[in-house]
């Protein structure tokens, strides 16, 4: 069990190092971490995941952490994969947040964020090909993928009223 | 500024976590009201640099925002507290919904459901994906940055970790070197005018 806890921390520890850019970033890592090397989770898992992540408060990177880590160890679990997360940022800007503002306008970090950036969005993309090509398998799944695109086009629909349609949507189609 | 008591910050923090739907930017409003506008904390200047810094470190920007914020009201103290106000209320809210959720997991009603959520939350996240591109990829090296991640992830399964320290050390050379490039341009230009300065100076003694 310990060492359970122990992986889950590193893995998560792993994943929050390297999610620059936002809590979307985490995805496409996670999904190379949990589904693809680790096979702790299949993708339809992680896209509940995610849902659920997306519709309680707080962000969806921490909530999903929080969820994977109670799915493989119970509560254990959750507080492992959550502090695993959490902790590289705490290190990190607590070492240089006397220095943070020679530090995010030095030219290096910038120039370095140019790079990591539009990677990130690669990365994101990756992801939604992949989860698309398991989810989006029959023509209902299509129908109900595009009505959600085109509500958050709108602008006027907040996602989690998204969420809350396509439920519906599900309810009725299946 | 009195430094506020620890209790205040966590509790200020625990509002803000609790009451943050989605994440992202859609935090920002919520932190500044209550850290700058209500409890004049920080001013709209720290606020900006916090942003920075937090684009500018790895991890989710509410995080960042709670650890950064809370160092300075109240050094590493308040750091740690503002983090654990902002992260419990989602903590124990999904520790209840998984709980839950186990038990309700095989009821029809909710499969169903799920199948529809699932095609709503791969549209949530391409639109999301789609929104931070236009940011994100300001020029024709973001482009080609974001393209080569995306085929080499998808056909050559490369790892992304590798992928986005790649995408670091690219970002640092193409940086100098095109920084080096105008320079060099510079020095023409300016080479240039001096050159014309003085053909005009000759032509006025002459004439």
């Amino acid at each position: 069990m310990f060492i359970l806890l122990l992986n889950l921390f590193t893995s998560f520890f792993k994943i929050g190092l390297f999610t620059i850019g936002g809590g979307y970033a985490m995805i496409p890592l996670m999904q190379t971490e949990f589904i693809a090397v680790n096979h702790w989770l299949t993708s339809q898992e992680f896209i509940d995941i995610i849902a659920i992540a997306e519709m309680t408060p707080g962000p969806v990177a921490i909530n999903s952490a929080t969820y994977i880590g109670y799915n493989l160890a119970g509560v254990m679990g959750s507080l492992a994969a959550t502090l695993g997360v959490i902790a590289p940022s705490l290190i990190l800007i607590l070492l240089i947040a006397r220095v943070f503002k020679r530090f995010s306008s030095s030219v290096t970090v910038k120039r370095i964020i140019s790079g990591i950036r539009p990677a990130v969005i690669g990365l994101i993309l990756t992801a939604v090909v992949v989860l698309g090509q398991s989810v989006l398998v029959e023509f209902r799944a299509v129908v109900i993928s595009l009505a959600a695109f085109l509500l958050l086009m709108g602008g006027r629909v907040h996602p989690i009223g998204v969420i809350a349609v396509s439920a519906c949507l599900g309810v009725l189609m299946y | 500024m009195k430094q506020p008591s620890l209790y205040k910050i966590f509790f200020t923090f625990l509002k803000i976590g609790a009451f943050t739907f989605g994440g992202g930017y859609a935090m920002l409003p919520i932190i500044r009201e209550a850290v700058v506008t209500k409890e004049h904390w920080v001013t709209d200047d720290g606020f900006i640099d916090m942003i920075g810094i937090t684009q500018s470190v790895p991890g989710a920007l509410a995080v960042n925002s709670a650890i950064f914020l809370g160092y300075q009201i109240a050094g590493v103290p308040g750091a740690l507290i503002a983090t654990l106000g902002a992260v419990l209320p989602s903590f124990l809210i999904i520790l209840a919904i998984a709980t839950f959720f186990t038990e309700f997991a095989g009821h029809p009603m909710v499969i169903k459901a799920f199948n529809g959520i699932r095609p709503a939350v791969v549209a949530l996240i391409l639109y999301a994906v789609l929104k931070l591109g236009k940011k994100a990829i300001k020029d024709r090296f973001g482009l080609v940055v974001t393209g080569l991640a995306l085929l080499l992830n998808i056909f050559m399964k490369i790892n992304p970790v590798l992928l986005l320290c790649s995408a670091a050390i690219a970002g640092l050379l193409y940086g100098k070197l095109s920084t080096h490039a105008n320079a060099c341009a510079c020095a023409r230009v300016h080479a240039h005018t001096q050159e014309s300065a003085s053909s005009i100076e000759e032509q006025d003694k002459q004439s």
